[in-house]
């Protein structure tokens, strides 16, 4: 059995569901690229926040080297899609998205948010008093 | 809204299961008619993949709100895929109603 993989930790999942080429000459191709959110975040912090990959491997709670074939594989896949006229759409992957988890300092009981859930309180005593903890 | 609680047996006087994946039941309250139901777990005695199964019957059910003692790695991670709110108790001397009742 292989190694169990280690999540990597995304601040904040991209903001779209995917991108669509428009004007392709030879039609709507076949086929879509599923960027991952650990593949969306490594471009953001390498090429958009332009951290150098030790800092951002930091960042995402993996290894230097695991950064950089994260990093990898996404600037293939955008390549992909760029060259084949194809779509992008973003799927969770390996993600583990930081700020998940949820302690009730009232009741103890830890609880996740998901980003619909507008009330940000603890569904158990609907106490306010919570803080994040690492999950 | 729909919420799940993993339970030792089929009434409101069980107490709750701290185990997702082999809880024994599960019941089904929902917030908006004040119903309560009890279904058995099928899985709790599967081989290997029970947590991963029992969170796809989760997200068959349409429950948004899971409250059980733990999760593993991959029922956590299909369950947040699917924007399943979790929540984990540590204390096994609730019994179903209690948690019940602290919801509404």
């Amino acid at each position: 059995m292989p190694r169990r993989r280690r999540a990597r930790k995304v601040v904040e999942p991209p903001s779209f569901k995917g991108y669509r080429p428009y004007g392709t000459i030879n039609g709507r191709r076949e086929g879509r690229v599923e960027l991952h959110y650990e593949e969306y975040e490594a471009i953001k912090l390498a090429d958009y926040d332009l951290m150098n990959h030790q800092e951002a491997s930091g960042i995402m709670d993996v290894s230097r080297a695991t950064f950089a074939r994260v990093y990898e594989t996404a600037r293939r896949k955008i390549a992909k899609a760029l060259v084949e006229g194809k779509e992008i759409v973003s799927v969770y992957g390996n993600a583990h998205l930081e700020n998940d988890w949820f302690e009730c300092t009232d009741c103890k009981s830890k609880f996740t948010i998901p980003s619909e859930l507008l009330d940000k309180s603890c569904p158990l005593c609907k106490s306010t008093s919570i803080k994040n903890i690492l999950h | 809204m729909k919420t799940l609680i993993t339970s030792k047996g089929d009434s409101t006087d069980s107490f709750f299961d701290l185990r997702f994946g082999r809880g024994k039941y599960f019941c089904i309250h929902d917030s908006e008619t004040g119903n309560i139901e009890f279904i058995e777990n099928l899985n709790a005695e599967a081989q290997g993949g029970a947590g991963t199964k029992t969170a796809e019957k989760v997200i068959e059910l349409g429950v948004k709100k899971v409250i059980s003692g733990d999760f593993g790695p991959k029922a956590k991670d299909l369950l947040m895929k699917f924007k399943i709110q979790m929540v984990m108790i540590t204390d096994s001397n609730k019994t179903v109603m209690e948690i019940i009742k602290s919801l509404s």
